[in-house]
């Protein structure tokens, strides 16, 4: 009696897609824990909240197998969210912005919007006919190589075996400007948080103002730990 | 091993995969776990010897062995406090945030050529990654508690933590480049043989940019002379000053753990990972064709070849620990931004440079006399995996590269 239990859920078990039930099983937290981070009042929680539900995401990337695609979710997002909750702990420190409250017609408003957009992707998501065929399972493996020899502007992918030096289908300039973007920004970002020098106050400065006297100091002050949170 | 279970014992698929997967996630805790124990003991006793005391001496008999598995059960029998004004859930999860980053992280980590978890391709990028996370916990923690110590202590170790992880990830990239994968088994067997194989005594960058390494990755676990987070003779004992018994300790793990971590992550980066100094089992005529199915010992000596260079790694932390004074937040960002992050830079180019008109070192034909032991292994096991797809496959792409580079 009790081994035919046993066998029929070894059957049972094995009839279940496990595939599919971690990609509901992550799908769910991502979808749950947004709406928390939109339902929540504490901004606190609110990331953490944000932190899960972009934690999920990462997750559904690994299991689709797109590791690289997966960590970059985990370093940039996830992450990025760090400076998000630095900021929301600044915030909270004060006691009147521990909870936030949402009138209510900002709620029935951003309600509105939301569901209009998630109409718009639903209709996009099920109007693609390659999406609708069931998992066609791991095609091949996906490795990093081909995507960093792409961005360095080779698309080993397209052109197999011949015109490799035709190619021009790479992602070299883009690749540069982001770049070159993204050093123009740490560079603001140094130049905005940089250190100020102290000026001995002058007498005539001492009359003016009274906070000057204070010597100020640049290193504990919490705009220096933004920017360092903030790079 | 998965498939091992179902070809030959003949399991069902699913059982076979939980089994390995539960097997994997038990022993990679109790590398945490029994790491900690271990550690602290170490710890006490390294401490004590470089204040010139004893330590632990009567719990366990001789050296004071059991101390820490006596900590473990006071810590299990203490109060579980909270504060009035904390957040009740936030407090309870932030322990478990820290450890589950820690946990995690193990489980792209290699501890020899086959054993690991879950191997990835992105494996070094992953592990990473994964790491900067722990700080969650930390910052959740402070904010959490309601207390002034906490939250100081969060913010600081919010900011070292993001500025830290700039030339860590520029030290990580110089193995990545030097083997050309983020996969960490092929960094790894891409160091077989004699020592001077090592990335480590690759070329002189090498050398420099492994003890910025060292310095970045002791301050993105917050050992002292970087522990600013915890900085008990301002803050008490920083974010986790409200916490008692089996929460903090919990933390305590998960430093140990990440501690551990950087440590194996720069033997498999830098050290050679889990190949020998001396190639005993080429030596022997072991590893040419064997390594497909390599013999059980095999696998047991890289792992303890590991496990060595890992814990050296942390003793090495303790003792710069115990020996230097703790930074002032002024000073460390100093460290990071204006020495370790140019360095590491100027060293990045420099590794670059050499690959470029020095590929094969100063003696020609010296780096990497063995370096293709078990070559073939690695090879085979990636036929395996992208058998679909031809035109991906690494053979195929080493000559787009020397196409392109003609």
């Amino acid at each position: 009696m009790n081994q035919d239990a046993f066998s029929i859920s070894l059957s049972l078990f094995a009839l279940i897609d496990w595939h599919g039930f971690f990609f509901l099983l992550f799908a769910a937290i991502a979808c749950i824990a947004a709406l928390m981070v939109v339902l929540t009042d504490n901004v606190v929680r609110m990331a953490l909240h944000l932190i899960l539900s972009l934690g999920a995401t990462a997750g559904l990337f690994f299991l689709a197998g797109a590791e690289f695609i997966g960590a970059m979710q985990l370093m940039i997002y996830v992450g990025g969210t760090l400076v998000l909750l630095v900021f929301g702990v600044m915030l909270t420190a004060q006691t009147q912005l521990v909870a936030l409250r949402t009138p209510a017609g900002d709620r029935v408003l951003a309600g509105i919007l939301a569901a209009a957009l998630l109409a718009v992707l639903v209709q996009a998501a099920f109007s693609i006919e390659s999406w609708q065929k069931s998992g066609q399972g791991i095609v091949s493996a996906p490795t990093a190589t081909p995507l960093g020899m792409a961005l360095v502007g080779v698309r080993v992918d397209q052109s197999a075996e011949a015109n490799l030096l035709d190619a021009k289908g790479g992602y070299l300039l883009p690749f540069e400007i982001v770049s070159v973007h993204l050093l123009v920004v740490l560079i603001g970002a140094a130049y905005l948080a940089r250190a100020k020098r102290r000026r001995v106050p002058r007498p005539v400065d001492l009359m003016a103002s009274v906070d000057s006297v204070e010597p100020r100091s640049t290193v504990d002050s919490p705009s220096t730990v933004l920017s360092g949170g903030a790079e | 091993m998965a498939e091992f279970l179902i070809e030959t014992i003949g399991l069902p698929t699913w059982f076979a995969w939980t089994a390995i997967a539960g097997l994997s996630a038990f022993l990679i805790l109790n590398v945490i776990a029994g790491g900690a124990l271990v550690f602290i003991w170490a710890e006490r006793k390294i401490a004590a010897r470089i204040q010139d005391r004893l330590g632990p001496t009567r719990t366990g008999g001789r050296f004071g062995w059991l101390q820490s598995l006596a900590d473990g059960i006071k810590l299990l029998a203490k109060e579980d406090l909270m504060p009035d004004g904390a957040d009740a859930l936030l407090f309870r999860l932030a322990p478990y945030v820290s450890f589950c980053a820690s946990f995690c992280a193990f489980i792209a980590l290699p501890f020899a050529f086959d054993t690991v978890g879950q191997r990835l391709n992105v494996g070094v990028f992953f592990v990473v990654a994964v790491l900067g996370l722990e700080v969650f916990g930390v910052i959740l923690a402070g904010y959490a508690s309601a207390s002034k110590w906490s939250l100081f202590g969060a913010m600081r170790e919010a900011a070292q933590v993001v500025s830290y992880e700039v030339p860590l990830g520029m030290c990580v990239v110089v193995p990545v480049m030097l083997a050309g994968s983020m996969d960490l088994v092929t960094i790894g067997e891409k160091q077989a043989g004699w020592a001077m194989n090592w990335f480590i005594f690759h070329d002189p960058f090498t050398f420099i940019i492994f003890w910025v390494y060292c310095t970045c990755a002791i301050a993105s676990v917050n050992r002292a002379p970087f522990d600013l987070a915890e900085a008990e003779s301002e803050l008490v004992a920083g974010f986790h000053t409200e916490y008692s018994g089996l929460r903090w300790s919990f933390f305590f793990m998960a430093e140990y753990g990440s501690m551990f971590l950087v440590s194996a992550l720069a033997a498999i980066l830098f050290l050679g990972g889990w190949n020998g100094p001396v190639p005993v089992s080429e030596l022997l005529g072991f590893s040419d064709g064997v390594a497909a199915n390599a013999p059980f010992a095999l696998r047991f000596i890289g792992c303890m070849n590991l496990f060595l260079k890992a814990t050296a790694g942390v003793l090495l932390m303790m003792w710069i620990r115990w020996t230097l004074p703790r930074l002032r937040i002024d000073q460390v960002m100093t460290t990071c931004l204006k020495y370790c992050t140019p360095i590491a830079a100027a060293m990045f180019l420099g590794v670059m440079l050499w690959q470029l008109f020095l590929p094969g070192g100063l003696v020609p034909g010296s780096f990497r006399a063995a370096a293709g032991v078990r070559e073939g292994w690695l090879e085979q096991s990636y036929r395996k995996e992208s058998a679909e797809d031809e035109s991906l496959s690494l053979k195929n792409l080493s000559r787009h590269i020397s196409e392109v580079s003609r």
